[in-house]
């Protein structure tokens, strides 16, 4: 079960604002979720015996020759942000 | 419609490439008759008018000389609207182009244009885009299925001969059954993630949609390989080779009974079908014995857990600084909060609420941290069947395409249709669905097409292609949906 509080927690977290409605209605169905995904606790894992995957195919490390190549264009990559002051981009004040 | 448009658009992949070789058929007729057909369907967010609206097309020859595809927006293209289906992005023009995107244009294939699709490819039936619905073209009050929607509803409703979209959970082979097309999940990581916008990381795989198994093959062989950009990238080490097989003789096919008998919540139809589709299996010669896959059961919760954990810290990127939507605000917090309050839709929202729950302090272990070895467990069930089998077969989705509208108010409803999907995931092995033949939903409705999922060990493609040839042979499908507009 989650609750408001652990709601509101959680979505300051994320950097996400909810209304009203939408905290009511997070709590209700993340609940309902969490009630159905819990049942991998009643599982017999032996979690000292079972290890994690992170990654399903075995991988080994990829090099490659440290030399310099292209990268994408300054003016194109500028041209998607919201807001830009020279070549950099601007945001408000972190101060809250 | 003329009778040779209408000819055009019954000309498979591999056929028609074999038309444009021959000097029958010219490149720009093959892709003005798709370009040029209304999509009623709503299943594109963005359609070229010409071949030459993609940079990167290349003269029509090659293994995919002239072929038109339609590009599931998840995939950047240099230039052109890159949504994902997400208000977030809403005038994104990315800078580059996704690898799987090269690769087919490289092959000589061009983009007719990008589908619609569930926001960052959350959902199993494509109303969670931000741009609309999309209508399945068997019946327009259905859903297509999710999150490749508009990729299987333009293949099926003769919008495109061929697709290409990605699969976290099922969101290939889910609305490949739906819609009544070929869907090939491929083996994780044996086509590059280069451009491809991440949703979960460890589970995102790019692959074809098509009116056929050899189609399929064709657009696979294309799109694999390593990549410099994305060292997950393994390509498919022994190639992929056409399938020519007309029978199952010598192969030994499991049915795991988690993912059939035992499962709830299939359809009396579905059900029907997978049983003839297991008695064909025998008559083309295959050993049909039942399997076990312990675990696969809690795949869905497995799933549910992971994917949004991951999806949580790759959407953290959507912050109003970089590219997308930016809600004004007096301080960068308020801002990070508002713009992302405002650009993502419920289901995302959900995810990243569950997702950051999940990886929190305090239930990381709990959620988060077993999940992960539910999904070892997984990975261990198939690799023991393997030891028996050379192939597991399952109903792709446990019922026919349900009405737009239906599940929307239920996530976990939703979730639970891809619970047949999603173990092989997990476990990161390939899979395919093929259409297996139509039945009527539960409580009566139209005639509506069903999948078949064949799965095979990581890389086994050729063999998984192979099968679903014999089967899509002796199946005798006929993929003409009733709402295909001049193709029927």
């Amino acid at each position: 079960m989650i609750d408001r509080e652990q709601v509101l927690h959680v979505a300051r977290l994320a950097r996400l604002s909810l209304d009203e409605d939408e905290v009511e209605r997070m709590s209700r169905e993340l609940s309902g979720i969490l009630e159905h995904v819990e049942t991998i606790g009643e599982l017999d894992l032996d979690i000292d015996g079972v290890k994690p995957t992170t990654h399903v195919v075995p991988l080994e490390n990829v090099l490659r020759p440290d030399q310099a190549q292209p990268s994408l264009e300054r003016d194109r990559i500028l041209a998607n942000a919201p807001d830009v002051d020279g070549d950099f981009f601007r945001v408000p004040s972190p101060q809250a | 419609m003329s009778a040779s448009d209408s000819a055009i658009l019954d000309l498979s992949v591999a056929s028609g490439v074999a038309e444009v070789e021959a000097g029958n058929l010219s490149a720009d007729e093959w892709f003005s008759a798709y370009a040029d057909r209304p999509d009623e369907l709503g299943a594109y967010l963005w359609r070229a008018e010409g071949p030459g609206d993609v940079a990167g097309t290349e003269p029509p020859d090659g293994s995919l000389g002239g072929v038109p595809v339609a590009v599931k927006d998840i995939f950047c293209l240099d230039g052109v609207p890159t949504t994902a289906g997400s208000r977030i992005l809403e005038g994104y023009l990315p800078p580059y182009t996704a690898t799987a995107v090269e690769r087919l244009l490289g092959a000589g294939a061009r983009v007719l244009g990008k589908t619609n699709m569930d926001e960052f490819a959350m959902g199993s039936s494509n109303e969670n885009s931000a741009y609309g619905d999309v209508c399945n073209p068997w019946d327009p009050a259905r859903v297509p299925g999710g999150s490749s929607g508009g990729s299987a509803a333009a293949v099926a409703g003769g919008l495109a001969p061929c697709a290409i979209g990605t699969d976290t959970g099922g969101s290939i082979r889910q609305p490949a059954a739906l819609c009544g097309v070929v869907g090939l999940k491929p083996t994780y990581g044996s086509i590059s993630r280069s451009g491809m916008i991440a949703f979960a990381s460890s589970l995102d795989q790019c692959g074809p949609f098509t009116r056929d198994v050899t189609d399929s093959a064709l657009l696979l062989a294309a799109m694999q390989g390593l990549d410099p950009k994305d060292s997950t990238a393994t390509g498919i080490p022994a190639g992929v080779e056409l399938p020519s097989r007309q029978d199952l003789k010598g192969l030994r096919i499991g049915v795991p009974r988690e993912l059939s008998s035992d499962a709830k919540g299939i359809e009396t139809g579905v059900r029907e079908s997978f049983e003839r589709s297991l008695a064909l299996c025998e008559e083309l010669g295959a050993e049909v014995v039942e399997a076990v896959l312990p675990h696969a059961g809690h795949g869905i919760s497995a799933y549910y857990l992971l994917a949004p954990a991951e999806a949580s810290a790759n959407l953290a990127r959507y912050d109003g600084v970089r590219f997308g939507l930016r809600e004004p605000a007096e301080h960068l917090d308020a801002m990070y909060e508002r713009t992302r309050a405002a650009g993502f839709g419920p289901e995302v929202k959900r995810r990243i609420m569950l997702g950051t729950y999940a990886l929190s302090s305090g239930f990381y272990d709990a959620y988060y941290g077993r999940a992960q070895r539910v999904r070892t467990r997984i990975a261990e069930d198939f690799a023991a069947a393997f030891e028996q089998f050379d192939l597991l077969v399952t109903p792709t989705s446990p019922s026919v395409a349900f009405g737009i509208g239906e599940r929307a108010d239920d996530p976990l409803a939703m979730y639970m249709s891809d619970y047949c999907t999603v173990p092989m995931s997990l476990a990161g092995i390939p899979a395919i669905s093929i259409p297996s033949g139509t039945a009527t939903p539960d409580g009566g409705g139209p005639e509506l097409p069903v999948g078949l999922q064949i799965a095979g060990p990581a890389y086994s493609e050729s063999l998984i292609l192979d099968a679903a040839h014999a089967l899509e042979g002796a199946i005798g499908f006929d993929p003409t949906a009733p709402f295909a507009g001049g193709r029927s």
